[in-house]
């Protein structure tokens, strides 16, 4: 009796070991990149961006370091329903370690708690929601890209400093559009503006000539726009249409991404400023990455500041998952590693993930070229300024992240 | 008050894109039984061929008014004689089920190579800039929408209302056995109507091109609120769904500036309330 006890308790001492190596050497990933693949951001984020995270991965090595990495990606159609159904199948059933992407911060909130929940690692880069990295952080999301407060703080900011002090706005009725209205507001007031008032419109909404006509009628010297996608390329078309901007008020795209400049055409969205932290013709390497990407799409875009920063988080992601040696499959304890290490890419050159989770980096002012500026079929942009991102993010001082308070 | 003035004309802009595309519904309805679904896919290919003609061809956009219905017409009849024909009799769900797989198909195609932001289609030269009517600035543009697609609806419903070729059509949907007897091919006459009636949403698809994005899914967001209008006029009748196409059109305007957040939910109270009182709809017969 005596001699099995010991065998037993030597034998559960070998599984534990054995156990302990095998945690040590485990190093199969699964990332799952969930977005809007068909509607209204599908090319902003979409399938360019589960292509970044692939390439990310390429670029990582560390298919030659013996790491096994799958991708697979999903559609949330917009519905927090249907995204939180996603991740939930993916942690429980397909054992995915990360989610990336995920525009639309309706969906981005409610998976952001599924993530937390089920201890895995969220890095978005698609939705907008400051308060992804403020009263709703989380340990294991990091939020990379952009976000509400630095549109507010570097286009809307501008625009006030201008001139532009009295505002009318037109907001996508969700969680998105009334943080960055929320945002927006606070700078416009803090810089001596008023809001002389506003719409909330459906998401999606094909015709916006009722809302346009509002603020016409507002006499507001800036129409600040809180929507994204196809609500906003729709916007600026039709604001063309009734003269708004000839009849001298200015239109704030506060978030505008390259897909949508190509959407509207640079006949109609010429002069327009606004901010992103990202374009594909900023440096050789922003070149060469956007190039490899582009051949690679089905309509051979470029690569969106989102599908950018899908690339840059995963990169990050699995640099931190190479330090550790193998993938302890805790998201809080990635999450920790990545904040511990600063951030340093192709794409958005230096950086920092903030204890609150959100990544540092500089913010670029913009401008739409005029056609006979433009050489080439994506060829957008001047670059007008650029905010260092210690300026254009959410200072800690001011983030009320249960993070900060340990 | 001025502020209304202007909403219901940019009402009255919007109802004339519902008219046009439940008038083809109801082209199709009432002569073919069939519920197309793919009515939104075929508008955003109208829309597309323009596009392409411009880009391609450099064929402009008034002769993509009179090609590009003829183009998607042509696409729809082959639709009708190697698929929709053989539905006849059965079933409207059947159709219905053909055609909303249509149209995800073709939705598919085009947002496989053309993503989902769109393309960007200038607005004619002729019809730039707008004029100030004094209560508001009027795109001439969309002036041309209201006053084109009014008449084109009214074409239509004279058309099949009150020639004999539209007698014909009506007595073939009647009792396709006698008419034959006559001696007229009805077939092809409903392929000819079928062709018709996808005309009519291209035609829609080439006016809208200027205003919205060229976009794989522009149709599938309209077509949902088109489908309410249809059943709010009645299925199958033409001048019903031209006059509720322009009634919606003007309701959901008003809504836009007393309570946006409804606008897009209140096409459909409309449609609860209109079934509740009278099933067959404002116009519609009893079956």
């Amino acid at each position: 009796m005596k001699k099995s006890i010991a065998s037993l308790l030597l034998g559960t001492a070998l599984a534990v070991t054995a156990a302990g190596a095998a945690f040590a050497q485990d190093k199969a990933v699964k990332i799952g990149a969930l977005s809007d693949q068909s509607g209204l951001y599908a090319d902003l984020g979409g399938p360019g961006s589960t292509l970044a995270a692939q390439m990310a991965v390429e670029d990582s090595g560390l298919a030659a370091k013996g790491w096994k990495i799958d991708i697979i990606s999903g559609d949330h159609q917009n519905k927090p329903d249907i995204g939180t159904a996603i991740a939930r199948q993916w942690f429980d059933v397909d054992k995915v370690d990360i989610i990336v992407d995920v525009p639309n911060s309706g969906v981005a909130l409610a998976v952001n708690n599924v993530v937390k929940e089920k201890n895995g690692v969220y890095i978005n880069s698609g939705a907008a929601t400051s308060d992804l990295t403020n009263a709703q952080c989380s340990p294991n999301t990091v939020h990379w890209t952009y976000d509400t407060y630095m549109l507010a703080h570097t286009t809307g900011q501008a625009l006030v400093k201008a001139g532009g002090d009295t505002w009318f706005f037109l907001t996508a009725d969700y969680a998105f559009g009334a943080a960055l209205e929320r945002d927006t507001t606070a700078v416009i007031a803090a810089n001596g503006g008023k809001v002389v008032g506003g719409v909330k419109h459906p998401l999606n909404t094909p015709d916006f000539s009722s809302f346009l006509l509002q603020a016409q009628a507002s006499k507001a010297k800036i129409i600040g726009l809180a929507n994204a996608g196809g609500d906003t390329t729709n916007t600026i078309k039709q604001a063309a249409e009734f003269g708004i901007v000839k009849g001298g008020q200015k239109l704030a795209a506060l978030l505008l991404f390259l897909t949508d400049v190509k959407a509207i055409g640079l006949e109609t969205a010429q002069g327009l400023n606004f901010t992103e932290t990202f374009y594909w013709d900023m440096n050789d390497q922003t070149r060469a990455f956007s190039k490899r990407f582009s051949e690679k799409m089905k309509n051979g875009a470029m690569p969106t500041m989102v599908q950018a920063g899908v690339y840059a988080g995963v990169r990050h992601y699995l640099k931190a998952l190479d330090a550790l040696g193998g993938n302890p499959h805790d998201g809080v304890k990635v999450v920790e590693k990545m904040k511990s290490m600063p951030t340093e890419d192709e794409l958005f050159g230096k950086g920092e993930i903030q204890p609150n989770g959100r990544t540092i980096h500089n913010a670029y002012l913009f401008e739409v070229k005029k056609p006979s500026e433009s050489k080439g079929p994506w060829d957008f942009y001047k670059l007008v300024g650029t905010v260092p991102g210690d300026q254009a993010f959410t200072p800690l001082s001011e983030s009320k992240c249960a993070l900060l308070k340990k | 008050m001025q502020a209304l003035y202007a909403q219901l004309l940019v009402g009255l802009i919007n109802g004339s894109f519902y008219a046009l595309l439940s008038l083809g519904l109801a082209v199709i309805f009432g002569m073919l039984n069939i519920i197309n679904f793919a009515h939104g896919a075929l508008y955003m290919m109208g829309a597309f061929v323009a596009y392409f003609l411009l880009n391609l061809g450099g064929i402009s956009y008034w002769w993509a008014l009179l090609l590009a219905p003829i183009i998607v017409g042509i696409f729809g009849m082959i639709l009708e004689r190697t698929m929709l024909q053989w539905l006849t009799g059965l079933d409207h769900l059947y159709g219905l089920l053909l055609t909303f797989g249509i149209a995800l198909i073709v939705q598919g195609v085009f947002q496989n190579y053309f993503g989902s932001s769109g393309l960007p289609y200038s607005i004619p030269d002729q019809l730039k800039g707008g004029v100030n009517l004094g209560f508001m600035f009027l795109p001439i543009y969309r002036g041309w929408v209201v006053i084109f697609s009014l008449v084109v609806c009214i074409a239509t419903w004279f058309l099949i209302e009150k020639t004999r070729l539209g007698a014909y059509l009506r007595a073939a949907t009647e009792n396709p056995t006698l008419v034959r007897a006559f001696g007229i091919n009805v077939p092809r006459m409903i392929t000819l109507t079928y062709g018709l009636g996808v005309g009519l949403a291209a035609l829609a698809g080439v006016l809208s091109a200027p205003i919205n994005q060229v976009r794989p899914l522009m149709g599938a967001d309209l077509i949902i609120v088109v489908f309410a209008v249809v059943v709010i006029g009645g299925m199958g009748s033409i001048m019903g769904s031209i006059i509720t196409g322009f009634a919606l059109g003007v309701i959901e305007g008003l809504t836009k500036y007393f309570y946006p957040e409804a606008s897009n939910t209140v096409v459909f109270v409309l449609m609860v309330l209109v079934l509740l009182v009278k099933p067959t709809g404002l116009t519609g017969r009893a079956a």
